[in-house]
């Protein structure tokens, strides 16, 4: 905020900023077709009968291009959780 | 073979039915056949743009009911033989719109025209997706603005899933207007830029029409800005994105024409 009034009235970096991550949430949360919502519900479904995950750490995004699009899906799972899978995975291998 | 052509945005007051007007008129001075309709029903405003808002008797609800015939509806403009509105219904509201009604409607005007010209209404409920329903492309209009750009990403999604194209599985072509573009203003970072937008919504570009007092007077006059002042500035950009709708490949310039941003910005032809 303050790098910006340095500038002045240079507000257009912020309002480019505002939408990426703002249309980043929207694309995924109304399903720019009904196909990303079912990939979310089914992907969140799998990862929680492994992991505890809140819902809202899943993200399935699907960036459109000229030729092909992109299908991304990020999963935050919290850091307690994975030191533990790692290290379950560390026993089994030595036993 | 018809182009069925829907100008959108999602956003109110960004330039949709000047545009659709603008770009009317550009494709039939080129000698193409070109119907503009109206969709915003209840709130038709682009009968009075192209100057026809005393000539209108019948309208699309009463093609789409049956009530006439398309011939009877349809209004031929008096400066430009080939060019023809379709006007909207004042009395009722968007639901009268029935889906069948408008497929048939669209389709008897694809046999008489080369461009059919759907002016959307703003928003996203009944009138924008019938106006966007049959449409073969689409020209998303844009303001270098956060919520014009929200709504057009917005709008964006719907023609990729709402559409009769997209439930065939067929990928529905869409183009950027970016329209209010100030030059100085981006420049200095006051405004979004043309790349900003464009990276944010990656669809193809067909034209950028700068800020000008000409847009006000070709609406006060009711004479669409590529009919009453071809010289002007919008004009000229009008007429490039029409052209470019055409399939021609036409450098990009940046409205006070000082830096020519070349066709790499519009890679593809149209339709």
């Amino acid at each position: 905020m303050k790098l910006f009034q340095l500038f002045g009235r240079r507000s257009a970096p912020q309002a480019r900023e505002r939408l990426q991550i703002l249309l980043t949430h929207e694309r995924g949360a109304t399903g720019q077709s009904g196909l990303i919502a079912m990939l979310r519900e089914d992907i969140l479904g799998v990862i929680a009968k492994h992991v505890e995950v809140a819902p809202e750490r899943v993200e399935v995004r699907l960036e459109r291009g000229d030729e092909v699009a992109i299908l991304e899906i990020n999963v935050e799972i919290p850091d307690v959780v994975a030191r533990a899978a790692m290290a379950r995975q560390r026993g089994g291998r030595a036993a | 073979m018809a182009e069925v052509l829907v100008v959108t945005s999602g956003k109110g007051g960004v330039g949709k039915t000047t545009s659709t007007a603008a770009l009317g008129v550009a494709l039939a001075q080129n000698g193409q056949k070109v119907c503009v309709v109206d969709f915003d029903v209840g709130l038709r405003n682009l009968d009075l743009v192209m100057g026809a808002e005393r000539r209108v008797v019948y309208d699309l609800i009463n093609v789409a009911n049956g009530d006439v015939r398309l011939q009877q509806a349809l209004i031929r403009d008096k400066r430009i033989e080939n060019l023809s509105l379709l006007a909207a219904s004042q009395t009722r509201d968007k639901d009268a719109l029935s889906e069948e009604g408008v497929r048939r409607c669209i389709g008897e005007l694809r046999e008489k025209f080369d461009w059919v010209i759907c002016d959307s209404p703003a928003g996203i409920e009944r009138g924008a997706t019938m106006a966007m329903r049959y449409a073969d492309l689409a020209v998303v209009v844009t303001n270098p603005e956060v919520s014009s750009v929200r709504d057009s990403d917005r709008i964006i999604g719907l023609l990729d899933s709402k559409t009769a194209k997209a439930e065939r599985g067929e990928r529905m072509e869409k183009f950027l207007l970016l329209t209010r573009y100030d030059t100085g203003r981006a420049g200095r970072g006051e405004m979004l830029s043309i790349d900003d937008v464009l990276e944010i919504l990656s669809i193809p570009l067909l034209g950028i029409i700068p800020e000008s007092e000409e847009v006000l007077r070709a609406s006060n006059l009711g004479s669409p800005i590529t009919m009453s002042n071809a010289k002007s500035a919008p004009a000229r950009a009008y007429n490039d994105a029409a052209r470019r709708l055409r399939g021609e490949t036409v450098p990009m310039t940046i409205p006070n024409g000082r830096h020519p941003l070349f066709n790499k910005l519009f890679g593809r032809r149209a339709a």
